[in-house]
Protein backbone atom coordinates (compact mmCIF):
# COMPACT_ATOMS: atom_id res chain seq x y z
CA UNK A 1 0.00 0.00 0.00
CA UNK A 2 3.01 2.22 0.53
CA UNK A 3 3.79 2.05 -3.19
CA UNK A 4 0.50 3.81 -4.00
CA UNK A 5 -1.32 1.01 -5.80
CA UNK A 6 -4.67 0.02 -4.33
CA UNK A 7 -4.77 -3.34 -2.53
CA UNK A 8 -6.41 -6.25 -4.33
CA UNK A 9 -9.75 -7.57 -3.14
CA UNK A 10 -8.15 -10.39 -1.18
CA UNK A 11 -5.73 -8.18 0.74
CA UNK A 12 -8.57 -5.76 1.46
CA UNK A 13 -10.68 -8.56 2.90
CA UNK A 14 -7.77 -10.08 4.79
CA UNK A 15 -6.69 -6.62 5.93
CA UNK A 16 -3.09 -6.99 5.02
CA UNK A 17 -0.54 -5.21 2.93
CA UNK A 18 -0.85 -5.94 -0.77
CA UNK A 19 2.68 -6.49 -2.03
CA UNK A 20 3.92 -6.13 -5.60
CA UNK A 21 4.17 -9.88 -5.99
CA UNK A 22 0.84 -10.67 -4.28
CA UNK A 23 -0.38 -14.04 -5.62
CA UNK A 24 -4.01 -12.98 -5.61
CA UNK A 25 -3.73 -9.49 -7.10
CA UNK A 26 -3.87 -10.46 -10.83
CA UNK A 27 -7.04 -12.50 -10.32
CA UNK A 28 -8.96 -10.66 -7.62
CA UNK A 29 -9.08 -6.98 -8.58
CA UNK A 30 -10.29 -4.50 -5.98
CA UNK A 31 -13.38 -3.62 -8.03
CA UNK A 32 -14.89 -7.09 -7.53
CA UNK A 33 -14.76 -7.87 -3.81
CA UNK A 34 -17.51 -10.49 -4.07
CA UNK A 35 -15.36 -12.77 -6.21
CA UNK A 36 -12.72 -13.27 -3.53
CA UNK A 37 -15.24 -13.26 -0.70
CA UNK A 38 -17.02 -16.27 -2.12
CA UNK A 39 -13.92 -18.39 -2.81
CA UNK A 40 -12.57 -17.47 0.60
CA UNK A 41 -15.83 -18.58 2.19
CA UNK A 42 -15.72 -22.01 0.52
CA UNK A 43 -12.02 -22.80 0.13
CA UNK A 44 -10.20 -20.39 2.41
CA UNK A 45 -7.49 -17.92 1.41
CA UNK A 46 -4.66 -20.18 2.53
CA UNK A 47 -5.87 -23.11 0.41
CA UNK A 48 -6.38 -20.91 -2.64
CA UNK A 49 -2.91 -19.50 -2.22
CA UNK A 50 -1.43 -23.01 -2.02
CA UNK A 51 -3.40 -24.15 -5.08
CA UNK A 52 -2.30 -21.17 -7.14
CA UNK A 53 1.31 -21.49 -6.05
CA UNK A 54 1.35 -25.08 -7.28
CA UNK A 55 0.27 -24.04 -10.76
CA UNK A 56 2.27 -22.44 -13.56
CA UNK A 57 1.33 -18.77 -14.00
CA UNK A 58 -0.39 -19.26 -17.37
CA UNK A 59 -2.92 -21.66 -15.80
CA UNK A 60 -3.83 -19.62 -12.75
CA UNK A 61 -6.51 -17.47 -14.38
CA UNK A 62 -8.44 -20.57 -15.48
CA UNK A 63 -7.99 -22.14 -12.06
CA UNK A 64 -9.41 -19.03 -10.40
CA UNK A 65 -12.39 -18.99 -12.79
CA UNK A 66 -13.20 -22.60 -12.04
CA UNK A 67 -12.76 -22.07 -8.29
CA UNK A 68 -15.13 -19.11 -8.43
CA UNK A 69 -17.64 -21.22 -10.36
CA UNK A 70 -17.41 -24.06 -7.85
CA UNK A 71 -17.67 -21.71 -4.89
CA UNK A 72 -20.77 -20.06 -6.37
CA UNK A 73 -22.32 -23.47 -7.00
CA UNK A 74 -21.61 -24.54 -3.44
CA UNK A 75 -23.06 -21.37 -1.95
CA UNK A 76 -26.21 -21.73 -4.10
CA UNK A 77 -26.53 -25.41 -3.27
CA UNK A 78 -24.76 -26.21 0.01
CA UNK A 79 -25.57 -29.93 -0.26
CA UNK A 80 -24.61 -30.81 -3.84
CA UNK A 81 -22.63 -27.84 -5.17
CA UNK A 82 -21.17 -28.52 -8.62
CA UNK A 83 -21.96 -32.19 -8.34
CA UNK A 84 -25.62 -31.34 -8.84
CA UNK A 85 -24.84 -29.89 -12.24
CA UNK A 86 -22.81 -32.97 -13.17
CA UNK A 87 -25.66 -35.27 -12.19
CA UNK A 88 -28.14 -33.25 -14.23
CA UNK A 89 -25.92 -33.18 -17.31
CA UNK A 90 -25.20 -36.90 -17.08
CA UNK A 91 -28.92 -37.57 -17.18
CA UNK A 92 -29.19 -35.40 -20.28
CA UNK A 93 -26.38 -37.32 -21.95
CA UNK A 94 -28.09 -40.65 -21.14
CA UNK A 95 -31.40 -39.47 -22.57
CA UNK A 96 -29.79 -38.22 -25.75
CA UNK A 97 -27.85 -41.44 -26.19
CA UNK A 98 -31.07 -43.40 -25.81
CA UNK A 99 -32.79 -41.27 -28.44
CA UNK A 100 -29.81 -41.67 -30.71
CA UNK A 101 -29.84 -45.46 -30.32
CA UNK A 102 -33.54 -45.53 -31.23
CA UNK A 103 -32.97 -43.37 -34.30
CA UNK A 104 -29.99 -45.42 -35.42
CA UNK A 105 -31.93 -48.68 -35.01
CA UNK A 106 -34.63 -47.21 -37.14
CA UNK A 107 -32.18 -46.24 -39.86
CA UNK A 108 -30.80 -49.77 -39.77
CA UNK A 109 -34.32 -51.15 -40.19
CA UNK A 110 -34.96 -48.87 -43.12
CA UNK A 111 -31.66 -49.81 -44.74
CA UNK A 112 -32.31 -53.50 -44.27
CA UNK A 113 -35.71 -53.17 -45.87
CA UNK A 114 -34.24 -51.30 -48.80
CA UNK A 115 -31.53 -53.92 -49.27
CA UNK A 116 -34.05 -56.76 -49.55
CA UNK A 117 -34.65 -57.76 -53.18
CA UNK A 118 -38.33 -57.56 -54.14
CA UNK A 119 -40.02 -60.97 -54.25
CA UNK A 120 -42.05 -59.96 -57.36
CA UNK A 121 -40.74 -58.20 -60.44
CA UNK A 122 -42.21 -54.68 -60.76
CA UNK A 123 -44.44 -55.71 -63.67
CA UNK A 124 -46.26 -58.16 -61.41
CA UNK A 125 -47.20 -55.47 -58.87
CA UNK A 126 -49.70 -53.93 -61.26
CA UNK A 127 -51.45 -57.24 -61.89
CA UNK A 128 -54.81 -57.35 -60.16
CA UNK A 129 -56.47 -60.43 -58.77
CA UNK A 130 -58.71 -60.67 -61.81
CA UNK A 131 -55.75 -61.20 -64.10
CA UNK A 132 -54.59 -64.26 -62.26
CA UNK A 133 -55.83 -67.74 -63.03
CA UNK A 134 -57.52 -69.20 -59.97
CA UNK A 135 -54.80 -71.83 -59.55
CA UNK A 136 -52.00 -69.31 -59.49
CA UNK A 137 -53.91 -67.10 -57.15
CA UNK A 138 -54.52 -69.97 -54.74
CA UNK A 139 -50.78 -70.77 -54.61
CA UNK A 140 -49.96 -67.25 -53.46
CA UNK A 141 -52.76 -66.99 -50.95
CA UNK A 142 -52.29 -70.46 -49.55
CA UNK A 143 -48.63 -69.83 -48.88
CA UNK A 144 -49.49 -66.40 -47.57
CA UNK A 145 -46.53 -64.97 -49.43
CA UNK A 146 -47.84 -61.75 -50.93
CA UNK A 147 -49.91 -60.45 -48.00
CA UNK A 148 -47.15 -61.19 -45.46
CA UNK A 149 -44.44 -59.57 -47.57
CA UNK A 150 -46.54 -56.54 -48.33
CA UNK A 151 -47.48 -56.16 -44.68
CA UNK A 152 -43.85 -56.30 -43.65
CA UNK A 153 -42.56 -53.89 -46.26
CA UNK A 154 -45.29 -51.27 -46.10
CA UNK A 155 -47.40 -51.22 -42.97
CA UNK A 156 -44.76 -52.65 -40.62
CA UNK A 157 -42.18 -50.07 -41.57
CA UNK A 158 -44.78 -47.36 -41.21
CA UNK A 159 -45.58 -48.67 -37.74
CA UNK A 160 -41.90 -48.67 -36.75
CA UNK A 161 -41.43 -45.10 -37.95
CA UNK A 162 -44.76 -43.98 -36.46
CA UNK A 163 -43.91 -45.45 -33.04
CA UNK A 164 -40.45 -43.94 -33.02
CA UNK A 165 -41.88 -40.57 -33.97
CA UNK A 166 -44.32 -40.87 -31.11
CA UNK A 167 -41.37 -41.48 -28.82
CA UNK A 168 -39.59 -38.52 -30.33
CA UNK A 169 -42.57 -36.29 -29.78
CA UNK A 170 -42.56 -37.46 -26.16
CA UNK A 171 -39.04 -36.12 -25.94
CA UNK A 172 -40.15 -32.87 -27.46
CA UNK A 173 -39.46 -33.16 -31.16
CA UNK A 174 -42.06 -32.03 -33.67
CA UNK A 175 -42.32 -34.56 -36.46
CA UNK A 176 -45.10 -34.73 -38.95
CA UNK A 177 -46.55 -38.21 -39.46
CA UNK A 178 -47.84 -38.67 -42.98
CA UNK B 1 -5.44 -40.52 22.80
CA UNK B 2 -8.75 -42.19 22.18
CA UNK B 3 -8.22 -45.04 19.67
CA UNK B 4 -11.80 -44.54 18.47
CA UNK B 5 -11.10 -41.14 16.94
CA UNK B 6 -12.61 -40.30 13.56
CA UNK B 7 -10.35 -39.79 10.55
CA UNK B 8 -10.60 -36.00 10.90
CA UNK B 9 -9.52 -35.89 14.52
CA UNK B 10 -6.73 -38.38 13.83
CA UNK B 11 -5.52 -36.19 10.98
CA UNK B 12 -5.80 -33.04 13.09
CA UNK B 13 -4.20 -34.82 16.05
CA UNK B 14 -6.86 -33.85 18.51
CA UNK B 15 -9.32 -35.43 20.83
CA UNK B 16 -12.48 -36.68 19.13
CA UNK B 17 -15.45 -35.44 21.16
CA UNK B 18 -18.72 -37.36 21.34
CA UNK B 19 -20.51 -34.73 19.26
CA UNK B 20 -17.67 -34.39 16.71
CA UNK B 21 -19.16 -32.86 13.55
CA UNK B 22 -16.86 -34.96 11.35
CA UNK B 23 -17.07 -38.42 12.87
CA UNK B 24 -20.30 -39.67 11.21
CA UNK B 25 -18.93 -38.78 7.74
CA UNK B 26 -15.20 -39.42 8.09
CA UNK B 27 -14.74 -42.82 9.68
CA UNK B 28 -11.24 -43.89 10.76
CA UNK B 29 -11.31 -46.68 8.17
CA UNK B 30 -10.98 -44.16 5.33
CA UNK B 31 -8.31 -41.57 6.18
CA UNK B 32 -7.89 -40.59 2.51
CA UNK B 33 -11.39 -39.15 2.44
CA UNK B 34 -10.72 -36.51 5.07
CA UNK B 35 -7.24 -35.71 3.86
CA UNK B 36 -8.72 -34.89 0.40
CA UNK B 37 -11.38 -32.52 1.69
CA UNK B 38 -8.96 -30.98 4.13
CA UNK B 39 -6.46 -30.28 1.37
CA UNK B 40 -9.00 -28.45 -0.78
CA UNK B 41 -11.52 -26.95 1.60
CA UNK B 42 -9.80 -26.96 4.97
CA UNK B 43 -11.12 -28.53 8.15
CA UNK B 44 -12.66 -25.32 9.45
CA UNK B 45 -14.65 -24.67 6.26
CA UNK B 46 -15.86 -28.26 6.04
CA UNK B 47 -16.95 -28.14 9.67
CA UNK B 48 -18.82 -24.84 9.12
CA UNK B 49 -20.52 -26.13 5.96
CA UNK B 50 -21.70 -29.28 7.71
CA UNK B 51 -22.85 -27.38 10.81
CA UNK B 52 -25.01 -25.11 8.65
CA UNK B 53 -26.94 -28.05 7.20
CA UNK B 54 -29.72 -30.09 8.77
CA UNK B 55 -28.41 -33.46 9.98
CA UNK B 56 -30.24 -35.51 7.35
CA UNK B 57 -28.44 -33.66 4.53
CA UNK B 58 -24.93 -33.84 5.90
CA UNK B 59 -24.07 -37.27 4.50
CA UNK B 60 -24.81 -36.11 0.94
CA UNK B 61 -22.92 -32.90 1.52
CA UNK B 62 -19.86 -34.75 2.83
CA UNK B 63 -20.04 -37.09 -0.17
CA UNK B 64 -20.17 -34.26 -2.71
CA UNK B 65 -17.42 -32.32 -0.94
CA UNK B 66 -15.23 -35.41 -1.15
CA UNK B 67 -16.07 -35.81 -4.83
CA UNK B 68 -15.26 -32.19 -5.60
CA UNK B 69 -12.03 -32.40 -3.64
CA UNK B 70 -10.98 -35.50 -5.58
CA UNK B 71 -11.78 -33.78 -8.88
CA UNK B 72 -9.72 -30.77 -7.87
CA UNK B 73 -6.75 -32.92 -6.85
CA UNK B 74 -6.94 -34.86 -10.13
CA UNK B 75 -7.31 -31.70 -12.18
CA UNK B 76 -5.87 -28.72 -10.26
CA UNK B 77 -6.80 -26.21 -12.97
CA UNK B 78 -10.43 -27.09 -13.70
CA UNK B 79 -11.55 -29.55 -11.02
CA UNK B 80 -15.24 -30.49 -11.36
CA UNK B 81 -15.71 -27.77 -13.90
CA UNK B 82 -13.62 -29.78 -16.37
CA UNK B 83 -16.14 -32.61 -16.14
CA UNK B 84 -19.02 -30.19 -16.67
CA UNK B 85 -17.31 -28.87 -19.81
CA UNK B 86 -16.83 -32.40 -21.14
CA UNK B 87 -20.48 -33.24 -20.49
CA UNK B 88 -21.60 -30.12 -22.35
CA UNK B 89 -19.46 -31.18 -25.30
CA UNK B 90 -20.92 -34.69 -25.19
CA UNK B 91 -24.42 -33.23 -25.19
CA UNK B 92 -23.54 -31.02 -28.13
CA UNK B 93 -22.13 -33.93 -30.11
CA UNK B 94 -25.07 -36.20 -29.27
CA UNK B 95 -27.57 -33.53 -30.33
CA UNK B 96 -25.80 -33.10 -33.67
CA UNK B 97 -25.73 -36.86 -34.24
CA UNK B 98 -29.38 -37.11 -33.34
CA UNK B 99 -30.31 -34.31 -35.72
CA UNK B 100 -28.36 -36.06 -38.47
CA UNK B 101 -30.09 -39.38 -37.80
CA UNK B 102 -33.50 -37.74 -37.68
CA UNK B 103 -32.80 -35.96 -40.95
CA UNK B 104 -31.91 -39.30 -42.50
CA UNK B 105 -35.14 -40.83 -41.27
CA UNK B 106 -37.15 -37.85 -42.53
CA UNK B 107 -35.59 -38.18 -45.97
CA UNK B 108 -36.40 -41.88 -46.09
CA UNK B 109 -39.96 -41.15 -45.13
CA UNK B 110 -40.18 -38.53 -47.83
CA UNK B 111 -38.81 -40.74 -50.59
CA UNK B 112 -37.89 -44.31 -49.72
CA UNK B 113 -36.52 -44.95 -53.25
CA UNK B 114 -33.99 -42.11 -53.21
CA UNK B 115 -30.49 -42.90 -54.57
CA UNK B 116 -27.60 -42.46 -52.05
CA UNK B 117 -26.22 -39.25 -53.65
CA UNK B 118 -29.65 -37.62 -53.82
CA UNK B 119 -30.28 -38.81 -50.29
CA UNK B 120 -27.18 -37.00 -48.97
CA UNK B 121 -28.28 -33.77 -50.64
CA UNK B 122 -31.76 -34.07 -49.18
CA UNK B 123 -30.38 -34.85 -45.73
CA UNK B 124 -28.18 -31.76 -45.90
CA UNK B 125 -31.20 -29.63 -46.77
CA UNK B 126 -33.29 -31.14 -43.99
CA UNK B 127 -30.48 -30.64 -41.45
CA UNK B 128 -30.00 -27.06 -42.54
CA UNK B 129 -33.68 -26.30 -42.16
CA UNK B 130 -34.07 -28.09 -38.83
CA UNK B 131 -31.04 -27.22 -36.74
CA UNK B 132 -30.43 -29.32 -33.63
CA UNK B 133 -30.74 -27.65 -30.27
CA UNK B 134 -27.34 -26.16 -29.50
CA UNK B 135 -26.27 -26.26 -25.91
CA UNK B 136 -25.14 -22.88 -24.69
CA UNK B 137 -21.45 -23.28 -23.92
CA UNK B 138 -21.07 -19.98 -22.09
CA UNK B 139 -22.21 -21.65 -18.88
CA UNK B 140 -19.15 -20.36 -17.02
CA UNK B 141 -20.61 -16.87 -17.24
CA UNK B 142 -24.07 -18.03 -16.26
CA UNK B 143 -24.82 -18.32 -12.62
CA UNK B 144 -28.42 -19.25 -13.25
CA UNK B 145 -28.17 -23.05 -13.01
CA UNK B 146 -31.26 -24.26 -11.24
CA UNK B 147 -30.13 -27.06 -9.02
CA UNK B 148 -33.72 -27.75 -7.98
CA UNK B 149 -34.09 -29.55 -11.33
CA UNK B 150 -31.78 -32.30 -10.11
CA UNK B 151 -33.03 -35.85 -10.13
CA UNK B 152 -30.55 -37.75 -8.00
CA UNK B 153 -27.09 -37.32 -6.55
CA UNK B 154 -24.09 -38.47 -8.52
CA UNK B 155 -23.31 -42.16 -8.58
CA UNK B 156 -19.87 -42.14 -6.99
CA UNK B 157 -18.66 -45.05 -9.13
CA UNK B 158 -18.96 -42.79 -12.19
CA UNK B 159 -15.92 -40.88 -11.05
CA UNK B 160 -13.65 -43.92 -10.92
Amino acid sequence: MGSGHSPCASCKLLRRRCTKDCTFAPYFPSDDPHKFAIVHKVFGASNINKMLQELPVHQRADAVSSLVYEANARVRDPVYGCVGAISYLQNQVSQLQMQLAVAQAEILCIQMQQDQPPMLPPSMEAISDHDLIDNDKSIFYENNMIPQYLNYSSSNSNNVIHDSLKRESFFGHDMHVS
Amino acid sequence: MNPGRCAACKYLRRRCPRDCIFSPYFPPTNPHRFSCVHRIFGASNVGKMLQQLPVHLRTEAAETLYYEAQCRIENPVYGCVGIITQLHEQINDAEKELARAQAQIAVHRHDPHLQPKQQQQEEFQVEASEPAAITDSSWLEQNEFDSSALLSPLDSTWFL
